[in-house]
């Protein structure tokens, strides 16, 4: 016997749908990696093993890293605190984390490398500290921290929102402390989304653009990040070789969507019914 | 381990939950906290496991001030109503957390037989591996109260222990749950709304009402006395008539009734649905049938009083009677309240 939907259109949704993603998702990925397999294979590993395109991931990479970790202690602990405490402006917090998300990122670039640049309102304080931010890969992590923040804030958010107060009343009344409780139920509940929170945010990271280019300085072999090589390949007309750095970025998001993907899978093993 | 609740109260914003609660509870006792949504019932359950703090009065545990120690320090097991179970960790773990995170140390030889231990208890052995999302509710009511037990507490409370499980399985529970009590001697408190599983399972029942206790006693002493119509009504299915009291004694349709103790003026008999007979001719209270429903186990008669009282009694399967059958009930038992006043 034929099953029924509940929902009708599962052919024309399915139809609609496939068509969207092929033709804005995968048709111009299939370009890129097309333009980039027209060269030919010395041509393109000379390309994107040159020097100055290795320098680029490592800055890009490490500052990505960075960002990524940091945030996920403050994006976790921003979460929790918003989910569980009520204080007078937690609203407006609330609203303020997905500025990130609406403001153009040039305009956050801007503005941050107005704050940091020597004479900005941190910068001649770090100045004095002997800490240089605008100009160097702190500024790239900076902006990158600033554009990434929402991901893991938004993601953790409604899962700490749905935990059941009552698992952490159990662990108390079998007499564990909060550290126990909140590092053996609290944290693997979290970990599925802060998993999710952190692959967008890392693969955010790899793909800022806007934010960095006022911040970084932009110096070859130094503070020059992968998106900006292969903007300046285009401007170049060298189309083949801005296909080819962008493919290692692509291959780098893919290789780390999978495994994030893989981690979760692991740590949601337990909803799977028997 | 005895527990002593001393005049306890406790406000939520500008809510009295409970309204001054005294209450001892002897050592390895079996009592129901019974009352309706609202009667402060689950308060009491969690200021005695300290998950909630009492604002006035003071529970002792033995001879010892318990009411400023936190839960973690209590040494109670507490049942969830709806399990809390942690639901990334396999039954096994969810048993053993309580021995892993305790300051006494146990090596893992130690837990790991203690776990097959409680598996055993509460007849879950081979499934120590699933998680919670594999096993039914009957079974994960089962692991919680074994993770519960895992601490040795001194005293067991459980809030609604079988409230979110159908029927049947609610009563195997229930005969289970006591077969553990009595195996173990353990003191335990639990809350429930349902008076049926409270009477069969409790040594002693203790009913509130808007975060008072209204009366308290064995399972016998509060079906067959019941001081105040709240707590007859409370207790099962009742017919309300109104009477004339005097003298001790209620008049209504012909039949005298002992009214001890009962003011003079308007009363109100209650009778339970078994305690009232029908008859073709008086005396007694005239009463007309509008239905008749039949049941497994008799005939359930809906009628109405010349004074357009509802009624609800059961007659022999075999009895004749149907819709529209005029007649005379009597009353083989009730119980004589002062008339309350009753919003329209």
């Amino acid at each position: 016997m034929r099953r029924r939907n509940v929902l009708p259109g599962l052919p024309l949704s399915l139809g609609v749908t496939l068509f969207y993603v092929g033709l804005i998702v995968v048709l111009p990925l299939a370009a890129l990696a097309f333009k980039a397999a027209s060269l030919g294979f010395e041509d393109y590993w000379r390309i994107v093993s040159s020097s100055r395109a290795v320098a680029s991931y490592r800055v890009t990479v490490l500052s990505a890293l960075g960002a990524t970790v940091f945030n996920l202690f403050f994006g976790l602990s921003l979460a929790w605190v918003i989910t569980r405490y009520r204080f007078p402006g937690r609203r407006i917090i609330d609203a303020v984390v997905d500025l990130p998300f609406a403001l153009p990122t040039a305009v956050a670039g801007i503005a941050l490398t107005a704050l940091f640049a020597n004479s900005g309102w941190f910068g001649s304080v770090l100045e004095g500290l002997g800490i240089k931010v605008a100009y160097t890969p702190i500024g790239i992590m900076i902006a990158m921290c600033f554009t990434s923040l929402p991901f893991i804030v938004r993601t953790v958010q409604p899962v700490l929102e749905d935990l059941d107060p009552a698992l952490e009343e159990a662990a108390q009344s079998l007499g564990g402390s909060d550290w126990t409780i909140f590092r053996k139920v609290i944290l693997p509940l979290l970990a599925p989304a802060l998993l999710a929170g952190v692959s967008l945010s890392f693969a955010r990271c790899l793909g800022e653009f806007g934010a960095i280019i006022f911040i970084a300085g932009n110096q070859p072999m130094s503070t020059e990040i992968t998106a900006l090589l292969i903007f300046i390949r285009l401007e170049e007309y060298d189309y083949q070789a801005a296909a080819a750095i962008a493919s290692v970025l692509l291959l780098a998001a893919f290789f780390m969507l999978a495994v994030t993907n893989w981690l979760q899978a692991r740590a949601l093993r337990y909803t799977v019914k028997g | 381990m005895k527990i002593h609740l001393e005049n306890v109260v406790k406000t939520f914003e500008s809510f009295q939950a409970v309204k001054g609660v005294s209450l001892d509870i002897e050592s390895g006792e079996l009592v129901a906290l019974l009352g309706p949504s609202g009667s402060g019932k689950t308060t009491i359950l969690r200021m005695v496991a300290g998950l909630e703090y009492a604002d006035g009065g003071a529970i002792h545990f033995g001879d010892q001030d318990a009411t400023d120690i936190p839960v973690r320090d209590r040494g109670v097991g507490f049942v969830f109503q709806h399990y809390a179970l942690f639901p990334h960790m396999t039954v096994a773990d969810n048993i053993a957390f309580g021995m892993k995170v305790s300051k006494v140390k146990r090596d893992r030889a130690a837990i790991d037989s203690r776990v097959a231990d409680l598996l055993r208890l509460v007849r879950l052995e081979g499934l120590g591996d699933r998680f919670p999302a594999q096993i039914s509710g009957g079974q994960r009511q089962r692991v919680a109260l074994a993770r519960a037990l895992s601490v040795d507490p001194k005293v067991l409370l459980l809030d609604e222990p079988f409230g979110a499980l159908d029927a049947n399985v609610r009563r195997d529970l229930r005969r289970w749950l006591r077969e553990i009590h009595s195996e173990l001697g353990i003191t335990t408190l639990f809350v429930t709304h349902d008076q049926e599983e409270a009477l069969d399972l409790a040594d002693r029942v203790v009913i509130l009402k808007d975060g008072q206790i209204v009366q308290q006693g064995t399972p016998q002493e509060v079906c067959r006395d019941p001081k105040s119509a709240f707590v007859m009504k409370f207790l099962g299915d009742a017919n309300v008539i109104a009477a004339e009291v005097k003298d001790g004694r209620a008049h209504v349709g012909g039949l005298s009734i002992e009214a001890a103790g009962v003011a003079d003026g308007r009363g109100e008999l209650y009778a339970r649905p078994r305690d009232i007979d029908w008859s073709v001719e008086g005396p007694g209270i005239a009463a007309e049938i509008t239905r008749v429903l039949d049941r497994a186990d008799g005939r359930r008669v809906l009628a109405t009083t010349g004074a357009g009282e509802a009624l609800e009694f059961d007659v022999e399967p075999e009895r004749v009677v149907k819709a529209g059958d005029a007649g005379f009930v009597t009353l083989r038992r009730a119980k004589v309240f002062c008339a309350t006043l009753r919003l329209p």
